[in-house]
């Protein structure tokens, strides 16, 4: 099986041109490559680039340096050079994330949150909130919610309408920002099941996990990120 | 979805006198996509804006769109007439002000159906029936298909003008501060309502805007403009959760909290 | 030609205007047919009457009227009103030529606002006064958008209107100055005829011209030119009915007007084509206040 995504070399940096340009390097020399079947876990303290490198490898971080091979549809699409277009359609195909908030849009329901992924890859509406509906009787995600706008729900609530938003599609490569972060245990232990399933299905995932719990039952290897780290300057 | 885009914009620059309007621009866009272009006032957007739907000629450059039959043609050097058929039927224009875009003394029903009797639509049952359709898909109760706009409020107006706009049905529409002068839940209505159709219709959309919560909720891409230049253009979350450029950084931290 | 007038005061060009003024409104009128429903602009004259009297009418009129032509002249179908008589009377001084009340007589018939009954000859020229010949004005007011309108054949705004009238009274409420489309090119305003004289326009042997003076315009239908009026495929276009004959003469299917009796409610139903009306009187036809209206005129 090709290998779902190999990153080389890759380097960020934030400069902060509202104060004086200073220059907040983050990570760099970033190689990894994830495994299909596979879930690859983040490891490191806060502020070590955990995040900012799952947000470059789903495009919404600049890449500094480097390269981002994506097998997209059959070819390697380097990530970090490639046209928006592109990098949608990577995101519509390839890539799924599922980040640790939820940007709620007003007035659609959670259903229609949940169901979009499916719906803008061709599925109608209607079985894609089938579809939602069952990720969300499983993660117990109370009924009476579904037809509510998720802006009102509580954190827990709003991270379990983003699994489902994340997972509800087929995608090859999964990015996983803290899914678990304000779940119950109950809800955590349905989330490691997910995470075996989709392993199952041959896909690759990438996460980051606080929860020692989570990250020893799903990881199969794990990526210490201050390896990455950018040598202090003084 | 053909690999072709739909609008080409090729060095486009206005100048009024000494002063620019907007500089080299370049751009292209395919259908299903939705572009923002934000900046501050006097940045040159809504001058953009006007240079890339014809109706403000550009100093210099190109604007091309690609046909129903797949031709690319340059507009500026289309005729009058065609460039007028195109604009009322494959285009769509939303104005920030609804009195712009509306015949405020007509009907809401006629002011959706002049399109379709523009394009030879004759029979007024079904002129009727269409416009009903559009008045419900743009949340306008159909009590009110008889009244005169004059009597809506600012968000039914420019509820009425998109149904306007959109009832041929067309690939590509323009829109400059479609919120912009609304209150904010009206506001946060028009955008679901606007993202909604945007994805039924797969239009491609350019759409202007100082607020960067109608460019991140509403856009793919943004194009970030200042003093008649673009900036910084990408995909539009990136632009926003790791803009590059001073003043998109500037732009961006000075969105309020809420 | 010069024209002297009885006390030998003033002496008036042929007709009233100046042989070169009389060229430019025939090059205007020419143009105008054609082009057949295009409005030509032309440098309209003062004229010894007010605007609104009819002046665009009268400087046609006055462009193609020569010494043997017949005129007559009808205001609302009627030979005796007082914008009738007095440009009869104008004709007959500046250019003296004979007048009469006869349609089949006439060889230029200036009219306001009617169409005679009796059908126009071959040879005859129907002259009308218009007050506003751009049938787009009321929906847009920018005289550059309603050129632009149509140059580019953009009509679709003329049925916005019929739609409104279709909205809000369940029926094409439009009955005067109901648009028509000339030739299959440009949409027209037929000047304020009632809607029931629009069929005679098309087709018709006759040459229409229409002059506009206030608004300096001047438009032309030549004979048989197809003239269509504006409708919708489930309301098509329909001229009014009278459920009652003229009640002078009788005569079913032709325009009548309303005259209020007394200040009991009485009323009648009569011609409002004069000419048509006396005529049918003549040839014995008697609607069923005709012996009562003899006595009140006596």
């Amino acid at each position: 099986m090709p290998t779902p995504i190999v990153v080389s070399d890759v380097a960020k940096n934030f400069t902060m041109h509202l104060r004086g340009g200073t220059l907040i390097p983050v990570v760099e020399y970033v190689n990894l490559s994830l495994k299909a079947g596979q879930c690859t876990v983040l490891g490191g303290p806060s502020g070590a680039g955990k995040s900012s490198i799952l947000k470059m490898l789903y495009g919404n971080y600049a890449v500094g340096e480097g390269q981002i091979l994506v097998n997209h549809n059959g070819d390697y699409v380097d990530l970090a050079t490639a046209d928006p277009r592109t990098v949608l359609a990577i995101r519509r195909e390839t890539i799924g994330y599922v980040s640790q908030f939820l940007r709620v849009v007003p007035r659609v329901s959670a259903l229609d949150v949940a169901g979009e992924p499916l719906v803008l890859r061709g599925t109608s509406p209607e079985a894609a909130r089938e579809r939602a509906a069952e990720l969300f009787a499983r993660l117990n995600l109370p009924e009476t919610l579904w037809e509510l706008p998720p802006a009102t729900f509580s954190g827990g609530e709003q991270q379990r309408v983003n699994i489902a938003r994340g997972f509800i599609t087929g995608h090859p490569v999964l990015l996983l920002d803290e899914p678990t972060a304000s779940l119950d245990a109950n809800n955590r232990a349905v989330v490691v099941e997910m995470i075996a399933e989709k392993k199952k299905a041959g896909v690759a995932l990438l996460g980051i996990f606080h929860d020692q719990d989570v990250r020893e039952a799903v990881a199969d290897a794990i990526i210490d990120v201050t390896r990455f780290a950018t040598p202090k300057t003084a | 979805m053909t690999d072709q885009p739909l609008l080409c914009v090729n060095g486009v620059s206005k100048f009024y006198g000494n002063r620019i309007g907007c500089q080299d621009v370049g751009l292209e866009l395919w259908l299903g996509e939705v572009l923002a272009i934000v900046g501050e006032s006097g940045s040159g957007k809504t001058t953009l804006l006007n240079c890339i739907s014809t109706r403000l000629p550009p100093t210099a450059g190109t604007v091309s769109y690609r046909m129903r039959d797949g031709q690319m043609r340059d507009l500026y050097r289309m005729g009058e007439a065609e460039r007028r058929f195109l604009m009322r039927t494959d285009w769509g224009f939303v104005h920030q002000n609804p009195a712009d875009g509306l015949r405020m003394s007509v009907s809401a029903g006629a002011n959706v159906g002049e399109r379709l009797m523009a394009v030879g639509e004759r029979h007024y049952g079904n002129i009727r029936e269409t416009a009903e359709d559009w008045l419900g898909r743009v949340e306008i109760g159909l009590d009110r298909i008889d009244d005169q706009p004059r009597d809506f409020s600012g968000g039914m107006r420019q509820r009425l003008q998109i149904a306007r706009n959109l009832v041929t049905v067309p690939r590509l529409v323009f829109m400059d501060e479609p919120t912009g002068g609304l209150d904010v839940s009206v506001q946060a209505r028009l955008l679901d309502l606007l993202r909604g159709l945007v994805n039924d219709l797969g239009l491609a959309v350019v759409v202007v805007t100082h607020d960067l919560a109608v460019a991140r909720l509403l856009s793919h891409r943004i194009m970030v403009m200042k003093d008649g230049a673009v900036v910084e253009t990408g995909l539009t979350d990136r632009v926003l959760d790791d803009p590059r450029e001073p003043y998109t950084q500037l732009l961006v931290s000075s969105i309020l909290q809420v | 030609m010069t024209i002297h007038t009885d006390d030998g005061l003033a002496t008036y060009n042929f007709a009233y205007l100046d042989e070169q003024t009389k060229r430019m409104i025939r090059r205007a009128i020419l143009k105008g047919i054609a082009i057949p429903g295009y409005q030509v602009p032309f440098a309209s004259r003062e004229m010894p009457m007010p605007y609104g009297w009819g002046t665009g009418g009268v400087q046609v009129t006055a462009a193609v009227i020569g010494p043997d032509d017949v005129l007559k002249v009808i205001d609302q179908g009627a030979d005796d009103t007082t914008n009738a008589v007095s440009i009869r009377n104008f004709f007959a001084k500046v250019a003296e030529v004979e007048t009469t009340t006869d349609t089949a007589t006439a060889s230029i018939i200036q009219t306001r606002h009617r169409i005679p009954e009796e059908k126009l000859k071959e040879g005859q020229i129907l002259v009308y006064q218009v007050p506003i010949p751009e049938p787009l004005r009321f929906l847009e007011p920018r005289e550059t958008e309603t050129r632009k309108m149509h140059a580019l054949s953009e009509y679709g705004l003329m049925h916005v209107k019929l739609y409104e009238d279709i909205a809000k009274n369940g029926h094409i409420a439009t009955t005067y100055a109901y648009p028509v489309k000339v030739e299959g090119r440009y949409v027209m305003d037929p000047s304020p005829t009632p809607k029931f004289d629009n069929p005679k326009m098309h087709m018709s042997d006759a040459l229409q011209l229409f002059g506009a003076g206030r608004e300096k315009r001047i438009y032309a239908i030549p004979p048989h030119t197809d003239v269509v009026s504006l409708d919708f495929e489930d309301y098509p276009f329909e001229v009014q009915t009278f459920v009652e004959p003229c009640a002078l003469c009788a005569a079913h299917g032709v325009y009548l007007d309303e005259v209020i009796l007394d200040d009991k409610g009485g009323r009648m139903f009569v011609c409002s084509d004069t000419d048509h009306c006396e005529k049918r009187r003549e040839g014995g036809h008697r609607g069923h206040l005709a012996g009562d209206a003899r006595e009140t005129a006596q």
